[in-house]
């Protein structure tokens, strides 16, 4: 089983993204969207939290939601990957099942 | 004029994501009309309302951020920014919109409408308030 986890609150307002990090089990997905895209970006409080998910999970935001607040794409964690609408359709359809974490 | 009292609106959300950005801007281009001593804080993810480079076409909904521009052709030109929210979040003032103001007393000089200021000082500022409205 393979899950991809998105989520759409800002890491500094809510718990939304520590939670999935704490309960997304190693070889899911996590999508960043909304305003979940601030976790993606590189040189904040949450950064790190970020990174050392990253061994285990990978990691996407999706790139209108970067660029509809002004975040360009260099501002990124390495390693995250920059999708687009249908990029995101893509991912929900090569895994078994998705949370929405709200 | 007595009746002029001193207002600042608290900016906490980021835009977008919900409308209390969109929904603050509004409020305070309405309360512009009526000559009060007004003033705005962005504080939390309220910082990010005022990132530039926003560009929502993708999305489909409407980029109100170049409104921001306008706010100083209101009279309103204490925008404040408090300091250890940009800095959790990575963000330096090269980062924000550039927003100015005009000063009538210097010859029309453009003026920085910005102020980045450590917790403490905008504490003061917010103390010295009538009126704070808070999104």
């Amino acid at each position: 089983m393979s899950m991809l986890h998105t989520v759409n609150k800002s890491p500094f307002e809510r718990d939304s993204l520590a939670s999935c990090l704490r309960l997304a089990v190693n070889g899911s997905a996590v999508l960043l969207i909304e305003d979940g895209i601030y976790g993606a970006m590189s040189g904040t409080e949450n950064s790190a939290m970020v990174k050392e998910s990253m061994e285990g999970i990978s990691f996407y935001v999706l790139g209108p939601d970067l660029k509809a607040r002004g975040i360009s794409e260099d501002r990124v964690i390495d390693g995250i990957k920059v999708v687009d609408y249908k990029g995101f359709v893509d991912l929900v359809a090569e895994h078994d099942s998705s949370q929405a974490w709200l | 004029m007595s009746d002029v009292k001193k207002f600042l609106y608290v900016n906490r959300k980021a835009p977008y994501g919900t409308i209390y950005a969109w929904e603050s801007l509004e409020v305070v281009l309405i309360g512009a009309a009526f000559d009060q001593d007004v003033s705005l804080a962005f504080i939390g993810d309220g910082v990010y309302q005022i990132a530039k480079g926003q560009d929502t076409t993708e999305l489909g909904i409407k980029n109100f951020s170049p409104t921001y521009s306008a706010l100083g052709d209101y009279d309103i030109n204490k925008i404040y920014v408090e300091k250890e929210s940009m800095e959790a979040r990575g963000l330096t003032v090269d980062d924000l919109m550039k927003l100015t103001w005009e000063d009538e007393d210097e010859d029309w000089a453009e003026k920085d409408s910005i102020q980045v200021l450590p917790a403490k000082e905008l504490a003061e500022i917010m103390d010295q308030q009538d009126i704070v409205l808070s999104f």
